[in-house]
């Protein structure tokens, strides 16, 4: 069986893409590696709660599941091209087995993760990413810890802050550790977002958590848990001015995220760096990535949030749904290619770049925080590398974070460098490059040297009208909050 | 799919599973939060990423290879080891 659409991803992004494709008549396939779709923000557990978008999420999800092969618990550790065209996707079965999915086309819908930053006693236990927090909390009901600091940079502090006290942890503070402005003046709302921002400031509020910007939780200290933390008052730049001691059981940090680019880069996918300068997959207004057959939606492209992901899959669903009626149909097609990037999707779809890229610039990552680093500080958690081994390596001749990398190890371990290799990019002096793992997801030999082909009683069907998916509306931003049901039996309505 | 709590063995210690819950958020609410120890300087490990990324969860369920606890659902019977 080979199908017209294979998605890796089952976020906003990609189910988005997936059920674009579906509706159209198409034969599709999703994979994702948790066990629900939704990705890291409609993360829900059995019993669903409040989180704005995730009803019609739910809907979409459901639609896809009646139209679409959906292969959840699957993680995708490779794709290859066959001598075809064909694309094989390659992934991990729930069992531990190999599965391969043939595909004539990729959509690329995989997310982002963390982007944290070492200080010392960050690998204490009771640290965590402050979406890792999150994560707990949304998809297992569990409040990370009692006593809980909130540290790092950008706006998704809030939420997980926020989110945190309310269900009843004791949040001690939210360092901010870039901007001078409270959050009266927070970026948010000087990106017409006021609602937003001001629902965060009454939620801290009525909670009594203190947000502080220019501040940021620089050490953590116990014996076999996180027992307090040293929170700094920062310059400009991120040198610490001024510490003070906190006691806490849990810290909660983040500064930013990096988008998971490894499958296209390992189709050749052309990439460039993003306005925060992480290495992200260049797609063209179509979605297109530089591969044919290839695209890609959501965070793989920069991060923006949840809605510019879903626009960006519904826009790679409609050119993929074109690309495969120009291949069925020769001259027909001409005509879908015109009006295959909808206006009113793509300007939405604008703003909401315009939107990313200027939170991008409001909360950039400052080179003071190297000076938080102590000589024992481990910057690889994996290879447990200190500082001290990679300014050695530097001190060798390792100029790149490619070089100091082969000396002293940073980035070799289970982790493959997700979460060292910003740092160590940082330390070498230069942006993060793509990364080069050859292999996505770390899997066992066994399923390695197994070459499973997909059954063929995977089926798929349903045709719909694709035209029915166009979106009406106004294409500002702020109306993607209010769910706005323009046709109540589509799901990929507003 | 089970709607119960129900429990798992974790290094012969019993913890409570709310149904849908990973092993690594089990844990993390049993107040367990160090599981694990490093290779090289025996450092104590738990959750950090919390979504798969950071392998710091890493349990054996069953006697299997190392999985990330933080991935890993917890099934009733579910029987873990640590290292
Ligand atoms: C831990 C975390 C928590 C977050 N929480 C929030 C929040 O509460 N609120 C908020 O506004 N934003 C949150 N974000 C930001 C959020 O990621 C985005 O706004 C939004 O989810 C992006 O959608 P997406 O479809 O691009 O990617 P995602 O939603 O991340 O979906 C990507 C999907 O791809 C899957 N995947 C990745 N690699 C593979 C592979 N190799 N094989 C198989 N499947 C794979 C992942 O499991 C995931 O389900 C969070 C981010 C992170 C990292
Ligand atoms: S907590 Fe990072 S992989 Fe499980």
């Amino acid at each position: 069986m080979t199908y017209d659409l294979v998605v890796v991803g089952g976020g906003p992004a990609g189910v988005a893409g997936a059920l674009t494709a579906a509706l159209a008549g198409l034969r599709v396939a999703l994979l994702d590696s948790s066990a629900r779709l939704g990705g890291q923000y409609f993360r829900h557990t059995a019993v669903p709660g409040r989180t704005p978008g995730l009803e019609r999420f739910l809907r979409q999800a459901h639609a896809l599941s009646d139209r679409a092969e959906v292969l959840s618990r699957h993680q995708v550790w490779s794709v290859s091209r066959e001598p075809g065209g064909d694309l094989l996707v390659h992934a991990g079965s729930p069992d531990g087995q190999a599965v391969a999915v043939r595909g004539r086309r990729l959509l690329i819908a995989t997310g982002a993760y963390d982007r944290p930053l070492p200080f010392p006693g960050w690998d204490l236990p009771g640290v965590l990413t402050a979406g890792g927090a999150q994560a707990l909390l949304k998809g297992d009901g569990v409040v990370a810890g009692r006593r809980i600091v909130v540290s790092g940079t950008g706006p998704f502090l809030l939420p997980v802050a926020t989110g945190l006290a309310a269900a009843g942890a004791k949040v001690l503070g939210v360092f901010e550790a870039g901007g001078a402005l409270g959050l009266a003046r927070h970026p948010l709302l000087a990106l017409g977002k006021a609602a937003e921002a001001g629902g965060y400031a009454l939620s801290l509020a009525r909670h009594r958590v203190p947000y502080l910007t220019r501040h940021a939780v620089v050490a953590a200290h116990g014996e076999r848990e996180v027992e307090a933390v040293t929170v700094a008052r920062l310059d400009k730049q991120w040198n610490v001015l001024a510490t003070r001691v906190v006691e806490c059981d849990t810290v909660a940090a983040g500064y930013g995220f990096v988008p998971q680019i490894d499958v296209g880069v390992q189709l050749g996918c052309g990439t460039r760096h993003d306005v925060d300068g992480s290495p992200v997959l260049e797609a063209d207004a179509a979605q297109r990535t530089t591969v044919p057959g290839v695209w890609a939606a959501g965070e793989p492209t920069g991060v923006g949030g949840w809605r510019l992901a879903e626009l960006e899959g519904r826009i790679a669903g409609r050119s993929v749904v074109a690309d495969a009626r120009r291949s069925t149909s020769g001259a027909a097609g001409v005509e879908v290619a015109a009006g295959e990037v909808a206006g009113v999707l793509s300007r939405r779809r604008d703003r909401w770049r315009a939107f990313g890229a200027a939170l991008h610039r409001a909360y950039p990552v400052q080179p003071g925080w190297q000076g938080w680093l102590r000589d024992d500080t481990l910057v690889c958690r994996c290879e447990e590398v200190p500082l001290a081994r990679i300014r050695e390596a530097q001190e060798l001749g390792a100029t790149d974070a490619r070089s100091i990398k082969l000396l002293a190890r940073p980035g070799m371990g289970w982790c493959q460098g997700r979460i060292c290799g910003y740092a160590v990019a940082c330390l070498a002096g230069e942006p993060q490059q793509p990364p080069r793992r050859p292999i996505a997801q770390p899997i066992t030999l066994g399923a390695l040297s197994e070459a499973a082909e997909p059954g063929d009683d995977l089926t798929t069907s349903g045709p719909g009208n694709p035209d029915d998916l166009a979106t009406s509306g106004p294409g500002n931003p702020d109306d993607l909050a209010t769910s706005r049901a323009d046709k109540p039996d589509d799901p990929l309505a507003h | 799919m089970t709607v119960r709590p129900f429990s798992i063995t974790v290094d012969g210690r019993s913890v409570p599973v709310v149904p849908g819950q990973t092993i690594g958020a089990a844990l993390h609410a049993a107040g367990i939060r160090a599981w694990r120890t490093t290779r090289f300087g025996a450092r104590p490990r738990g959750l950090f990423c919390g979504i798969g990324v950071c392998f710091d969860c890493l349990v054996s369920v069953n006697g299997q290879a190392p999985e990330r606890a933080c991935l890993a659902e917890a099934a009733p019977g579910d029987e873990v080891t640590t290292s």
